[in-house]
């Protein structure tokens, strides 16, 4: 087990330098330059002409890599082309607002999706079943922006419970965590509901009642050890699944996060911010993975992690 | 001797879109502390229904008990609330299942799932439990059991799964066993040595059991009855040498023709019991094996037959047939000789010639279970 978690965790290394071969070459490909954007007030062609010398935008796109490379190992990854700011400051200040955001849908989406598909499995074809199956075609149908802009309208503008958008207190974080949770939420209802089901058909459970075990045991101790494996790995794909779709969310209620930091540095070619957030996702994505395959074979003793 | 166990006119049906299934329809019988009884029959004849109707572990729905009664030591399962069934399931009457591959818990030890029962009936705490349990194992045979307690069912072999199944059902000292089918899912040397672990076992721990097969061969050396079971019904009941020797129903007889024999020319036939069982949404009117009895009369298609004592036989055997019944066509029968009327059976070919093609396929695709064999 620690052996396969050493591997799994060295394997980070080569992944992490594709990603930054990639993300670095499309970057450089994409038409435009960080300072072009201004189209009122473009840059005499002088001034930008500096400005790719000074941050060395100028020299071949090999080199800048080598240079990056050699930086980004040392957690230098430059400052802004847009803010001059050093980009580990700027993501040092998102990153702590986007992972508030993402934890608490994470936890709001399990809290619901758990209870809600394992009582549509036991009480199925019943209202309570009829009205998950709603809530998760509502969910996973329904683009999250969509969902923002009618819960804004009927929340913020309408009812004036709360603020429009904006980061502070509590009250500006239910929209967005809400809106943010519910996909995950409407997957993980029915992954939880269908697993629940195919468990309880099984000749063990049978074996369990036998036994004189009482329904809740049965379905604790039986089922749900069963049920839970397949949902176990799918909050892997979720928790990625959260923090892409914080994307849009945090660009939606103008939180200050790292997503939204992501696509305004896209929108303004700040190629350094760009690196470094591409890089964090990746690694995000990956330990989240990782973890999902160690709990894996944790839960489910049929798998060996050694091989 | 007091019964152990006395059933009386069961009736368990399943509520189903197409209509209601009567899976066992009247079902009569008792067991004494201590016997053993066979159950056998096609599959879907209603023998595992039975076996889960006794436990009331039917699923509901769509299945349901519609009538008669179950008294185990003196109280009606069918009476009692559910913390009671509870307290007998597992603890008095223990279950062995078909499938050992698939009636194991994959994700709990072995052990695990044997002391489940022990510290729930028995109230023994986790140490005790795992003690026992170890004790168990070595009980039905499992090589160095200690070690291999802590395994999980899908390190274990299908006959070890089976043998843990056995320490499973022990576990609590119960009054009855009931084996579904235990040994089918199991190559055929492992079958021998699974049925004699239970054969010896039941004995030595005195605890009677109904042994539950759609093979002749597994219940011959294995109990004392023999109870037939068709269509929902039971139609034959004798001793097990009894039953062998001198059988009174024209369906152990087929049965027994489509055993293959040894001591027999190897180019004769197979004889098999032409047609299909009986539909039990609407089973036949009069005898349910009437459509498919080369032997049948007039009265066969129109009365049911009661289940009732045979004469030339041994007094506690009966049978629910007109022909073997007193004053019958079939009491002097000689049933390894006379196949019974050739114009029957062409008519019974004919009539299987002519059923939709649905149904034909159904038989063709093996739905019809294979005819048992030893």
């Amino acid at each position: 087990m620690l052996q396969y978690t050493i591997r799994r965790l060295l394997l980070i290394i080569p992944t992490m330098f594709f990603v930054a071969l990639i993300t670095f070459g499309l970057t450089r490909a994409a038409p435009g330059s960080p300072f072009d954007r201004n189209e009122n007030r473009p840059l005499p062609q002088a001034t930008i002409d500096r400005l790719n010398r000074l941050y060395g935008i100028d020299r071949p796109v090999t080199e800048q890599f080598a240079l990056f490379l050699g930086n980004a190992l040392r957690f230098d990854f430059g400052s802004s082309l847009v803010k001059d700011r050093q980009v580990t400051d700027i993501i040092g200040q998102g990153l702590p607002v986007t992972a508030q955001l993402g934890v608490q849908a994470l936890i709001l989406s399990l809290a619901i999706s758990l209870p809600l598909g394992v009582i549509s499995a036991l009480k199925q074809n019943s209202m309570v079943d009829y009205g998950s199956l709603f809530f998760a075609t509502v969910g996973y149908t329904i683009p999250p922006f969509v969902i923002a802009i009618v819960l804004i309208f009927i929340f913020a503008v309408d009812l004036r419970l709360l603020p429009i958008v904006g980061w502070g207190d509590i009250k500006h974080m239910i929209l967005p965590t809400v809106v943010l949770a519910l996909g995950p939420a409407a997957f993980i209802t029915r992954i939880t509901r269908a697993s629940m089901l195919e468990a309880i058909r099984q000749d063990y459970v049978r074996t369990a009642r036998s036994k004189g075990l009482r329904e809740q045991v049965v379905i604790v101790s039986h089922v749900m050890k069963n049920a839970m494996i397949p949902v176990a790995t799918i909050i892997g794909p979720a928790t990625a699944g959260l923090i892409t779709g914080s994307f849009i969310i945090e660009t939606l209620f103008s939180v200050p996060g790292i997503g939204r930091l992501y696509v305004l540095s896209i929108n303004q070619s700040d190629y350094p911010v760009i690196m470094a957030t591409t890089l964090l996702y990746a690694f995000f994505i990956m330990v989240a993975n990782i973890s999902v395959d160690i709990v894996y074979g944790i839960l489910d003793p049929r798998i060996k992690l050694a091989h | 001797m007091p019964e152990l166990l006395e059933v009386k006119d069961l009736k368990t049906q399943f509520f189903t879109r197409d209509g209601v299934v009567k899976a066992v329809d009247g079902v009569s019988f008792q067991l004494a502390a201590g016997e053993t009884l066979g159950i056998v029959g096609e599959s879907g004849c209603g023998k595992s229904v039975t076996a889960l109707s006794l436990m009331r572990l039917i699923p509901q729905p769509p299945g349901k008990i519609v009538a008669g009664s179950i008294v185990f030591d003196g109280q009606d399962i069918l009476k009692m609330d559910d913390d009671d069934v509870r307290a007998i399931r597992g603890n008095n009457i223990a279950m062995i299942f078909q499938d050992p591959m698939t009636s194991l818990n994959p994700v709990l030890t072995i052990s695990r799932q044997i002391a489940e029962a022990l510290e729930l009936h028995l109230k023994m705490d986790r140490a005790e439990a795992k003690k026992r349990t170890i004790e168990l194992l070595e009980l039905v045979n499992i090589p160095s059991a200690k070690k291999r307690a802590d395994d999980y069912p899908h390190q274990f072999s299908g006959g070890m799964r089976q043998r843990v199944m056995i320490a499973m059902a022990l576990s609590c000292n119960p009054k009855l066993i009931l084996a579904d089918e235990p040994t089918t899912a199991l190559d055929v040397t492992i079958q021998a040595q699974i049925l004699d672990l239970l054969k010896n076992l039941a004995r030595e721990f005195r605890t009677a059991f109904i042994l539950i097969t759609h093979d002749l061969g597994v219940v011959a050396g294995m109990t004392q009855r023999i109870h037939v079971m068709y269509g929902g019904q039971i139609v034959e009941k004798a001793d097990t040498g009894e039953l062998f020797a001198n059988p009174k129903m024209p369906y152990t007889w087929g049965l027994l023709r489509s055993i293959p024999r040894l001591d027999e020319a190897r180019k004769a036939k197979l004889l098999p019991i032409e047609g299909l069982p009986p539909d039990l949404i609407a089973p036949p009117p009069g005898c349910r094996f009437e459509p498919r009895c080369q032997y049948r009369h007039e009265i066969c298609s129109q009365q049911v037959p009661e289940l009732k004592h045979i004469p030339n036989s041994k007094p506690d055997h009966e049978a629910r047939c007109f022909g073997t019944q007193e004053g019958g066509w079939l009491v002097n029968t000689d049933w390894r000789h006379d196949v019974g009327s050739l114009e029957q059976l062409e008519a019974i070919k004919a009539e299987i010639a002519d059923l939709p093609l649905e149904a034909k396929r159904a038989e063709a695709s093996g739905d019809t279970p294979p005819p048992p064999s030893v």
